[in-house]
């Protein structure tokens, strides 16, 4: 697809199409939409290698959990183009990013803006954690440290297919609490699954607050390294070292990004609810106000009209 | 004697996934004790070893599944469900992936106690959405499980018998079938896996006692033949006996007493298997009688149902096979 925007302007695009939808809804996964528009707007503006959406741009609604009888069952890769074997595959590990995610299939042109309406109705497809069907995922990851290994099984298939397509991982760093994390990147380094990246949200939140605070981890670049991946840091909101870390040379190893991000870039006011960002919600009509004016102007766009 | 087949897993496996080239043999550090080392070594380009990580092997398994490969997962079978359940759900039994569970040691033939018996994972594989259930009862199921576990159209747990195995059928394993075994008309005894062999040692002392019995031998665990199994109830005076190297709870006698209490048959059930309890670790015949699943309780629960002394004695039953805990028929000593 022909890059209509800008990788800085779709990055903006998604932080206003979050920010509207949760000052309408009293609430929203405000925090993730901050930390991770620009890895969400660089990986589908620029980095991945996507045929055409293969789903209608207005999403289906529910159509069934799979079953040996639900046959026209399909899951909601679709967005991200067909499986060729020259195109590379997305997954987003952390399925609560969601929100996020779906803003960025309508920046680049994949959905219809209707499809941010049906977040969270009941019936709909677009689902608040995301599903297989929602937009744009391929598995469930809802349950956090899966994606990973999931994405090295792909991975492995596609290079023992002779597939040229490269495996994407978006993860966040909450998941690196995960003992599962640490056996998918020990497996990628033992089969020398290269063919397999990753880019990691390290906003430093969690659902209880700050990581620091709940389960410390570490040195996360270096434990990647040391559990035998190719591991870069960089600044998450700096598309170009995102550019650049792409370019790493990895042979025999995964890549992964390591990406430091603030949890209200681009929405400042939200500081002022530090630590507690996992989900925001409005603790009276009055803050509300206050983030609407506040946060609109920040992103450049008038207030949010809405129902108190 | 019963013909005795050695490792029949090792030569079918490969025999089978050499023949089908999207098939990948996967194991957890379990290669020799899950009769894949011969593979491994002839095959090193077809296996993956994935180590002591079986949560990230479910989800790594998942994602072969996704780009077409059909893995077969070799462990013990108590580790392809306690450790990565979570895992087993999204990332096989959700999307339906074609991974093939291979579960070795079930129940109490592995005398490596509580951590390495896997005594509920019927129940627990029964209430998964999208799962299919196989057991093997002989060496020509073992022989069969492979073909018969790659022709299932989504995720499938197979209890998988290991070592030295008796030869009891000549016919492959028929997917949803149920082999009858026996056609009596006094009492319905029902078994899968290595309660079959104990079951028709107890049939033929029963028979020589004047108790009709029909034996009925699942392979198939689910999807369950309900419809079937009405018709032999029917066929039967007195009444149903089921015995399981399982609890008693959600495996083969919850499906008897299911199939029973959906349809309203008016007959009596006896389940025999693992009551609410843990096993722990021992030699096979030992587990088997202490915990009442040979062919000595199946008779005394046929006794019960009869409400009858039937005089069988120890003597009656066919010399209970012991198996030696060291033998070079196994890897290790479990």
């Amino acid at each position: 697809m022909i890059n209509a925007k800008t990788t800085e302007e779709v990055a903006l695009g998604i932080r206003r199409r979050v920010f509207e939808h949760s000052i309408r809804n009293n609430g929203g996964y405000l925090s993730q939409a901050c930390s991770a528009a620009d890895q969400l707007a660089w990986l589908y503006n620029e980095e991945l290698r996507l045929g055409e959406p293969t789903l209608p741009m207005i999403p289906k609604s529910f159509a069934g959990v799979p079953s040996a009888t639900n046959r026209d069952y399909h899951t909601g890769a679709g967005y991200n183009g067909p499986p060729e074997p020259q195109c590379d595959r997305l997954i987003i590990a952390p399925a609560h990013y969601a929100l996020a995610a779906y803003a960025t299939l309508i920046e680049v042109g994949r959905m219809a803006a209707e499809g941010l309406e049906m977040f969270n109705r009941d019936g709909s497809s677009v689902e608040m954690i995301g599903a297989e069907h929602s937009p744009g995922m391929e598995v469930h990851n809802g349950t956090l440290g899966i994606g990973l290994s999931t994405g090295a099984g792909l991975a492995w298939g596609r290079r023992r297919r002779g597939e040229p397509g490269r495996v994407w991982v978006f993860m966040s760093d909450g998941e690196i609490q995960e003992g599962q994390t640490w056996e998918a990147v020990q497996t990628a380094a033992y089969h020398g699954i290269d063919n397999l990246y990753a880019i990691v949200d390290v906003n430093g939140q969690q659902c209880d607050g700050a990581m620091s605070t709940v389960m410390g981890v570490g040195d996360i670049k270096a434990k990647f390294e040391v559990f035998g991946a190719c591991a870069v840091e960089i600044d998450g909101h700096d598309v170009e070292a995102m550019r650049q870390a792409a370019k790493t040379s990895h042979p025999g190893k995964p890549l992964i990004i390591v990406a430091h991000t603030s949890p209200y870039r681009g929405m400042s006011p939200l500081k002022s609810r530090f630590p507690r960002l996992h989900y925001v919600r409005f603790k009276s009509e009055r803050e509300r106000a206050q983030m609407n004016s506040a946060i609109a102007a920040e992103l450049g766009v008038a207030p949010i009209e809405y129902t108190p | 004697m019963v013909e005795m087949v050695t490792r029949p897993y090792a030569g079918a496996f490969e025999k089978y996934a050499v023949a089908h080239p999207d098939v990948l043999c996967l194991s957890a550090d379990l290669t020799s004790s899950c009769e894949i080392d011969g593979f491994r070594d002839r095959h090193p380009d077809r296996f993956l070893s994935l180590g002591m990580a079986e949560q990230n092997m479910m989800s790594f398994a998942g994602g072969l599944g996704l780009a077409g490969f059909r893995p077969f997962v070799h462990t013990f079978g108590v580790f392809l469900y306690r450790r990565p359940y979570d895992q087993l759900i999204a990332s096989v039994a959700y999307p339906r992936r074609k991974v093939r569970l291979m579960g070795f040691l079930p129940g109490v033939t592995t005398p490596g106690g509580m951590t390495h018996q896997a005594i509920e994972d019927i129940s627990v594989m029964r209430s998964i959405p999208n799962m299919t259930i196989l057991e093997t009862g002989d060496a020509t199921e073992v022989e069969s499980i492979c073909e018969a576990a790659d022709s299932i159209d989504g995720p499938v747990y197979c209890r998988v018998l290991r070592g030295s195995v008796p030869r009891l059928f000549d016919t492959p394993i028929e997917v949803g079938a149920i082999r009858e075994l026996s056609r009596g008309v006094d009492v319905l005894i029902v078994t899968a896996g290595i309660a079959t062999e104990e079951a028709m040692r107890a049939r033929e002392a029963l028979a020589r006692a004047g108790v009709s019995i029909r034996h009925l031998h699942l392979h198939t665990l689910k999807p369950f033949d309900a419809n079937a199994l009405l018709d032999h109830l029917a066929a039967v005076r007195h009444g149903v006996v089921t015995l399981e190297n399982h609890v008693t709870e959600g495996g083969i006698g919850s499906m008897v007493a299911e199939t029973i209490a959906d349809h309203g048959v008016a007959k009596k059930l006896i389940r025999l298997g693992l009551k609410d309890t843990y096993a722990h670790g021992g030699s096979r015949p030992y587990l088997m009688r202490y915990y009442g699943l040979d062919a000595g309780a199946l008779v005394a629960a046929v006794e019960r149902l009869l409400d009858e002394k039937l005089g069988v004695s120890e003597a009656d039953l066919a010399a209970v096979r012991i198996d030696a805990v060291h033998s070079a028929a196994k890897a290790e000593a479990l």
